[in-house]
């Protein structure tokens, strides 16, 4: 059955920038063993005639005009940002991993 | 940081065979974003054009834009695409703050456009060659934030301290062109990658879609290269980006086939890595390693529902197809009638629309070319603008043109109302009046200055009387300068030898 490796969930945390102990690893990897145990059952009742489902709603084609709407405000954009300098988000150094 | 020794372009060819392929980024014209209302203007106060959906914040909801979808079908058509019947969106998951959402909706293996090509033209000195570039696929995506790296020293991605991010960009309407590899063009590779994101340029703007400007970032263009020895496997690939300009495409290609030459000459093995080019030095530098395409988790977006053209919406908007650039430069050479060389000049003056505008508006074709690409071309080079930035009309060229043919302007003159619209002075009647730029046709008038210029210079007026009727030149630059270009040269010419009773 599916399972999934303790390197694999250390990559993932690596991939969302989550900073995992090794403790951290045990315990994700064993519980998202059995969520995706669980998941797996489905294709169990899977058939190849069966095709893929991504939308439970079968619509297609929904668009909105090619409108100009109000932005926000800048001011109360930048007040939800951690640090801002020059009307911009300050964000940290970007890279620094390498 | 790197030695690199670059083995010379020639030798380089002489021992591989370069392979490469474009992805041309190009930010659609819309008014407003991809999955949102808010404004694509370009140039506007920092993060003022954002809102719930652009910032990703929490219960935000995107709706694509229809007109967006409509430009990439049309994009599609004029690159010889077929249409997906159904696709969807996909999330492409990274961590990265140019996207406030962590991920970018793009497509993924579900391009809207697919399995096209576009045929470019190259000067070889054999002549002109076609070249066919063909077109994986053409897909939609938003385009990211602006991010501006500061506390480093070079102001570049490597040794900030800190980034500052702009979300305006974040959302506009990004369509990514994928062409398939294309190999067998040698040493003309870097022409065919230039031919190709310039005509790629022209068809963007014949169908009106995006205003296309390198300079601006509405186009941007990544270089994926490799090497190989006649007969052998393609080598490993380079991803060079940050080539923001015609002339840099061109460059890149060209830069890379050295470098890599140099790598595998040393019998070491090409790195798959993007690299960045830097305009400066003409050269690119070793960025972030590639990661693999399955980092990025694509998926679905469950947010928006797929897109299914009928045939009757793509077959509408093929009917709303303009003429190629192609097929509009074959005829207008036939036209009027102008070899392959000037046809290339007009081209790539940025003429060739405004010529053909000033024809329809009545002006004489040899006329026209001539005003575009002489005068016009000198003062919008001069100044550092397109041509077609320059604020004169087709209708006003045929007015100087109207005038010129009625004796009341010459050509200098009309060089000096040219100069008066460009700089705001009014239309071609008020800049005439406004600058008195009329031509002096007053026989009396003109004669006075004749006199003065003779008698200013009485030993080129004995010249002329004893027979040497060539000399008559410095009589008649004198009275065109003393009339401050206002007279006729041909007339004052005339006038002069009846003032000094000789024939020609």
């Amino acid at each position: 059955m599916t399972s999934i490796s303790r390197d694999e969930v250390a990559h993932l945390a690596h991939l969302a920038r989550l900073d995992l102990g090794a403790e951290e690893l045990d315990h994700y990897a064993s519980q998202l063993d059995v969520i995706l145990q669980a998941v797996a059952r489905i294709s169990e009742v899977t058939a190849d005639d069966i095709p893929a489902m991504s939308h439970p709603v079968p619509m297609t084609n929904v668009f909105r005009e090619d409108v100009v709407t109000a932005s926000l405000n800048r001011a109360d954009v930048l007040s939800m940002a951690p640090a801002v300098e020059d009307d911009r988000f300050k964000v940290p150094r970007i890279l620094d991993e390498e | 940081m790197s030695q690199t020794t670059y083995v010379p372009f020639e030798q380089a060819l002489k021992v591989y065979e370069p392979v490469f392929g474009l992805e041309t980024h190009v930010e659609l014209g819309t008014k407003s974003k991809m999955w949102c209302g808010c404004s694509t203007d370009f140039g506007a106060d920092a993060n003022t054009q954002v809102c719930p959906v652009c910032l990703g914040l929490p219960g935000s909801m995107p709706v694509v834009n229809r007109v967006a979808v409509e430009s990439t079908i049309r994009i599609g058509l004029a690159l010889n695409c077929s249409i997906a019947t159904w696709c969807r969106f996909a999330r492409k998951n990274y961590f990265y703050p140019d996207m406030p959402k962590d991920y970018q909706i793009s497509q993924y293996d579900e391009p809207l456009c697919f399995d096209g090509y576009l045929d470019v033209t190259v000067e070889t000195p054999e002549g002109p060659q076609v070249v066919r570039v063909e077109i994986e696929r053409v897909h939609m995506e938003e385009d990211t934030g602006k991010l501006t790296h500061a506390g480093g020293a070079t102001g570049r991605i490597h040794g900030a301290d800190y980034s500052l991010v702009d979300y305006n960009r974040a959302g506009i309407p990004l369509i990514e062109i994928v062409t398939k590899p294309v190999s067998g063009t040698g040493a003309l590779a870097p022409a065919v990658a230039r031919a190709y994101v310039s005509e790629l340029r022209d068809v963007m703007r014949a169908l009106g879609v995006s205003d296309v400007r390198m300079e601006e970032g509405s186009l941007r263009c990544d270089v994926n290269l490799s090497l190989n020895r006649p007969g052998e496997q393609w080598g490993t690939r380079s991803e060079t980006k940050n080539v923001n300009s015609l002339r840099s495409v061109e460059r890149a290609v060209r830069s890379e086939i050295e470098r890599q030459a140099s790598v595998l000459d040393l019998g070491d093995r090409v790195i798959q890595e993007t690299r960045h080019f830097h305009e400066d030095t003409g050269r690119s530098t070793s960025g972030r390693s590639k990661e693999q395409a399955e980092d990025y988790r694509y998926f679905p977006e469950p947010d928006l529902v797929p897109v299914a053209p009928s045939d009757a919406w793509v077959e509408q908007l093929r009917s709303t197809m303009p003429e190629m650039p192609s097929v509009k430069r074959a005829r207008l050479q036939a036209e009027w009638n102008i070899n392959e060389f000037e046809l290339a000049s007009l081209v790539n003056a940025g003429a060739l629309d405004l010529v053909e505008a000033s024809i329809a508006a009545g002006v004489d074709s040899v006329a026209a070319r001539k005003w575009w690409t002489g005068e016009l071309l000198r003062v919008a080079n001069d100044t550092g603008v397109e041509l077609a930035d320059l604020q004169v009309s087709p209708g006003q060229i045929r007015e100087i043109e109207e005038l010129i043919a009625l004796g009341a302007l010459n050509d200098k003159l009309a060089r000096q109302v040219f100069e008066g619209i460009i700089h705001g002075e009014g239309d071609v009647a008020s800049v005439i009046a406004a600058r008195g730029l009329a031509v002096v046709s007053d026989d009396t008038a003109l004669l006075a200055a004749i006199d003065q210029a003779l008698s200013a210079q009485p030993d080129v007026a004995d010249k002329i009387r004893s027979g040497k009727v060539q000399a008559a030149g410095a009589i008649v630059g004198a009275v065109m300068k003393s009339t401050k270009g206002q007279a006729d040269a041909a007339k004052v010419r005339i006038l002069l030898l009846e003032r000094l009773g000789v024939s020609e």
